[in-house]
């Protein structure tokens, strides 16, 4: 509950740091199409020696970075070890049944990790260099055509910005409420599952109705100072692409165009396997 | 039961840039049997302080085997190891037995009527009972604790005990909690900004209650306010938290006396203290404790009257 360093903005100034979150946006789905596009290792070692430099000129530390992994760890071992046991191949080294172990199995599975863990990675380090503000701003200065099919796309983001901002005072609450029930002897560490469950009640209860509370008097806030869904709105910053943005663009333009190059003359490259 | 700070430091998310350090070598004693104040500015470390004394908060040595004194700052002499002793139980110990250090020592949070959940009043003021209940309670033997905790705190155990928490007022959903607490009878109770966010009269009626809490039930009460009339009102003895120090602790009648000083750290002093300066301006030196009554009285006196 106290470690929620997945997914949280880490406040530092740096070449990452500063640029545009749209830019930001278009590379990691740049970054994203490239992965899917590699057909093979040199492709994602491409992709790989790319996200290498992001981090290194985002100064966020490295183990913070890796910290991200553990998350969705579990995601990448059951789906590699489903790979690994279902997947038939010509070099077959053990077979029971439907389950099969092969050579070109274990190749595949290789293959989903590296692009599994260059995809939270990417993805994290987004959300390591922007504030929830700057990329509410982002996506929907991105999702802007929108509206002229009558999708109300700023108060959406309005929604999604709030929502981020209240995820950590929630955190905070939660903290709180266990540390007032584990006052009163009521504690959710050890015991089964279903005593586990019920000893979340007491917590969940006051959590929920501490986040309508908060929600009830956010919206009367709002109305007291006059906001108006409707009406068009100024921003506070406005978003500019400097030198850095076109450094973003060119690398990830850079990338596709070496992961499809890649692809194409991967007969002329020695393979290991 | 007695408790004693030595060295106490605490730091929250440590080698992050979110880390904030909220207490700062503390030492602190206070006895049995006090109604001690404990004043600070927000962020001053006085909740982080109150929530170690029934280890919400551990001290970080003791997750380790051979607990290394934390790291001094360059330039200056290192730190020894920080120790709380509360009653029997010593909180850097890894062995202590923090449940029945939890059913001793009562902890009221800021804002408690918002951690309510059960269903009926009855419930929620057991649940404490039942979780720190070595046996299982027959209904009776709960009946009877609860009854009496919802007496103490002035609600009439009949008429709400079948209630749901939510549709009583705030001032009753906060007597529930505190009952939900007190319900095992601690020695030491700590409430922390008990009178937030209610009115006058309300804030005098939580007040009597501690006192007859203190009389009746808890030994030790210990609150933490920055309302500085509810200390000197009420308090023997009060500590001032600065920057997560403790930088003072003493009578409020002594601590008062140094309003520069307090004000000096940002803090507030009790009216009856500031109309003290206002007349010591013009030539009148009132020698009060600080308590309301016992300044009136004085002024009376003073001007030759009978109180």
């Amino acid at each position: 509950m106290k470690d929620v360093s997945f997914g949280q903005y880490y406040p530092v100034k740096s070449f990452v740091h500063n640029m545009d979150p749209r830019i930001k946006l278009f590379f990691l789905v740049a970054f994203i199409v490239a992965i899917f596009l590699a057909g093979n290792f040199y492709g994602l070692a491409a992709c790989l020696v790319v996200l290498i430099f992001v981090i290194a000129f985002s100064r966020v530390p490295i183990l913070k970075v890796l910290r991200a992994i553990r998350g969705v760890l579990f995601l990448v071992v059951f789906t590699a070890a489903i790979n690994v046991l279902f997947r038939t191949g010509e070099t077959v080294y053990w077979q029971y049944g439907i389950l099969c172990v092969s050579k070109e199995g274990i190749v595949f599975s290789a293959f989903l990790i590296c692009r599994l863990i260059l995809l939270v990675v990417c993805s994290s380090m987004l959300t390591y260099t922007t504030t929830p503000v700057e990329l509410t701003d982002g996506i929907e200065s991105v999702l802007k055509p929108l509206t002229w099919i009558k999708i109300p796309v700023h108060v959406l983001a309005d929604v999604m910005s709030i929502a981020l901002r209240m995820i950590p005072v929630l955190m905070e609450e939660t903290e709180r409420i266990r540390s007032a029930q584990k006052a009163r002897g009521g504690d959710i560490e050890g015991g089964g599952l279903i005593k586990k469950v019920r000893a979340l009640v007491p917590i969940l209860v006051p959590l929920i109705l501490s986040a309508f509370r908060r929600a009830d008097e956010l919206g009367d806030a709002m109305d007291a100072r006059c906001y108006m869904a409707s009406k068009k709105r100024t921003k506070y910053k406005k978003l500019r692409l400097t030198w850095r943005d076109l450094i973003g663009f060119l690398v990830a333009a850079a990338l596709i165009a070496g992961v499809v190059l890649l692809n194409v003359y991967e007969a002329f490259l020695w393979l290991p396997i | 039961m007695r408790i004693v700070a030595e060295h106490l430091s605490y730091t929250y998310n440590p080698k992050s840039p979110f880390a904030t350090r909220a207490l700062d070598d503390v030492n602190l004693t206070i006895e049995e049997g006090e109604f001690f104040g404990i004043i600070g500015h927000t962020g001053s470390g006085k909740s982080t302080f109150v929530q170690h004394l029934n280890g919400l908060i551990r001290l970080p040595a003791s997750k380790k085997r051979h607990p290394k004194p934390p790291k001094a700052k360059r330039g200056q002499p290192a730190l020894p190891m920080p120790k709380l002793q509360v009653g029997e139980f010593d909180l850097a110990s890894k062995k202590t037995d923090f449940r029945a250090l939890r059913k001793r020592v009562g902890m009221v949070f800021q804002y408690p009527e918002y951690q309510l959940f059960a269903e009926t009043v009855e419930d929620d003021v057991a649940y404490g009972l039942k979780n720190f209940a070595e046996k299982k309670l027959t209904p009776e033997e709960t009946e009877a604790a609860v009854r009496a905790a919802l007496e103490i705190v002035g609600l009439d155990y009949n008429q709400v005990a079948e209630m749901s928490p939510f549709d009583l007022s705030g001032g009753q959903k906060r007597r529930v909690a505190i009952a939900g607490v007190i319900v095992t009878r601690p020695e030491v109770l700590i409430l922390d900004e008990p009178a937030a966010g209610l009115d006058p009269l309300g804030k005098q009626e939580v007040m009597a209650l501690l006192h007859r809490l203190h009389r009746e039930w808890c030994k030790t009460v210990i609150i933490v306010s920055h309302d500085m009339d509810e200390i000197a009102e009420n308090c023997t003895r009060a500590a001032v938290f600065s920057e997560g120090r403790a930088v003072c602790c003493m009578p409020p009648k002594e601590l008062f006396k140094r309003a520069e000083e307090l004000i000096g750290l940002g803090l507030d002093v009790p009216l009856t203290a500031k109309l003290c300066a206002a007349l010591k301006r013009r030539g009148i030196e009132v020698d009060c404790d600080f308590t309301v009554g016992d300044f009136v009285n004085k002024v009376i006196a003073l001007k030759g009257g009978q109180a």
